[in-house]
């Protein structure tokens, strides 16, 4: 991991625009840690009241018993909701999701996917994201406002009972928040092997380049 | 998992977890918390005291009490619970407490008075006669358990912000303060705005029948706007009072607020 240590030398011969701007990086970490207390203490939550045949181990859990996962899911909220709502106005009002993200055309998904699997999808230049990433991030981005609409769904059926309606009813809507949770943890399994597989992407997003 | 052989998916199982959980002592229930603190966090914020179990556990309840205000904040008076037509009615409605239903109150109608105490004019007591002779009125709403499932029921009695003016309360105060029979004393305080919201119904009947003892005879507080635990069964005494007395759940980690 040597080369994650930069010097002050290089940082002033190298004044290269950051793959990564700062706003991003902070934001990325913040969602990360938030997503994760979310997920861990929805994991207990879920098991006061399974919506399916399993239950999650208390060793992946976190709060305890159903009261203390619903404080921890109910601090850790704020965390991803306003972190969320920044990232989401910067990367709107930046231009970043138009320029990074789009467009996302079915053809070069295809092509790309098919790269990927045969593991000659190109790194070379981490400014431009190929389709997959493509695909993935606008993706993850939908699934994280899904989340957080459900979410609030469930916590206040009455009070938002317009984004009830939304969704449907609102047994309905706790199932959009599991399979929003699912989606989620199945990017992060794929996120995670990726980032792992191409190292200067994570160090890009730790230190910016 | 045994869940599915259940008549009601889950309840036994809940039961059980409820029971168990139950029976620890509060310290280890707080443990509890703090355990899983240190779990999650630990490990994404070592070196940091915030995670410290006792400090861990101030800051969340600090937040949950942050949370009460921002729910305060958000409930509209006006807003109702969406109601349903009688088709809608999950059958069975489940039972669903932190004991059995054979231990649960089996309450003597004909002794059984409503005591009402605190902020009020008029003090007197109320047999279940007296309080069968009130006006009533049916709502066929969801009840939302903090668990998660929800089921759809209806319910038959006075909307208690009527008897709260018939008993000359003062709904300036903050709470309303229940009591319950259920073993162990079960209480709950809701917040008088709450209290006052049209839905919210001192029940006597369930599927227009004398409420059952599985449903809280004889009477239970019905309140949409809130989770299940926020409505108190087998109720025995109201008080008006400005003072958080605290309850059963929100003692014990639950969200005081906890509104739908």
């Amino acid at each position: 991991m040597s080369s994650l240590t930069v010097t002050d030398a290089q940082v002033r011969t190298t004044p290269a625009k950051a793959i990564q701007p700062a706003w991003v990086r902070v934001m990325h970490w913040i969602n990360a840690l938030a997503m994760i207390l979310m997920i861990m203490s929805g994991w207990q939550i879920y098991n006061a009241s399974p919506l399916f045949n399993f239950s999650f181990s208390r060793d992946i859990t976190l709060g305890g018993w159903l009261g203390g996962a619903l404080l921890w899911h109910f601090a850790a909220m704020w965390l991803l909701m306003i972190n969320g709502f920044a990232y989401l106005i910067t990367g709107l009002a930046t231009g970043r999701f138009r320029k990074k993200l789009l467009p996302i055309t079915p053809a070069g998904v295809i092509h790309d996917v098919r790269a990927a699997l045969t593991f000659k999808l190109g790194h070379d230049d981490l400014t431009v994201y190929n389709y997959v990433q493509r695909l993935l991030y606008a993706g993850i981005i939908v699934a994280g406002i899904l989340i957080v609409l459900s979410g609030l769904s469930i916590w206040k059926p009455v009070q938002l009972y317009y984004l009830v309606m939304l969704f449907g009813d609102y047994p309905t809507a706790r199932y959009v928040h599991f399979f929003c949770m699912a989606a989620i943890c199945a990017f992060l399994v794929i996120h995670v092997a990726l980032a792992l597989l191409v190292p200067k992407s994570l160090r890009a997003m730790i230190i910016g380049r | 998992m045994a869940k599915r052989s259940f008549l009601i998916p889950g309840v036994d199982k809940r039961l059980l977890i409820k029971d168990s959980i139950k029976a620890m002592p509060d310290f280890t229930r707080r443990r509890f918390i703090a355990g899983g603190a240190s779990l999650g966090a630990l490990t994404l914020l070592t070196g940091c005291d915030v995670i410290d179990s006792s400090s861990a556990e101030t800051m969340l309840a600090k937040v949950s009490k942050f949370n009460d205000a921002v729910q305060a904040w958000m409930f509209n008076p006006d807003a109702l619970a969406p109601t349903f037509p009688e088709s809608a009615i999950t059958k069975p409605f489940p039972f669903n407490a932190y004991y059995d239903l054979d231990d649960a109150p089996d309450v003597d109608g004909a002794d059984w008075k409503l005591e009402v105490r605190g902020l009020v004019d008029n003090k007197k007591s109320w047999t279940l006669d007296e309080l069968y002779q009130l006006p009533q009125v049916t709502q066929i709403t969801r009840h939302i358990c903090v668990e998660g499932w929800s089921a759809i029921g209806s319910w038959t009695g006075t909307p208690l912000r009527d008897f709260l003016k018939l008993i000359g309360a003062d709904t300036r105060a903050k709470y309303v303060w229940f009591q319950c029979a259920d073993k162990d004393g079960y209480n709950s305080p809701l917040d008088m705005r709450s209290a006052l919201h049209p839905q919210t119904q001192m029940t006597f009947k369930y599927a227009n029948e004398i409420l059952p003892r599985a449903y809280g005879f004889p009477m239970k507080i019905r309140v949409p706007t809130k989770l299940g635990f926020k409505n108190p069964k087998y109720v025995v005494s109201m008080e008006v009072t400005n003072e958080y007395k605290g309850g059963y759940w929100e003692d014990q980690g639950y969200n005081s607020f906890s509104g739908s």
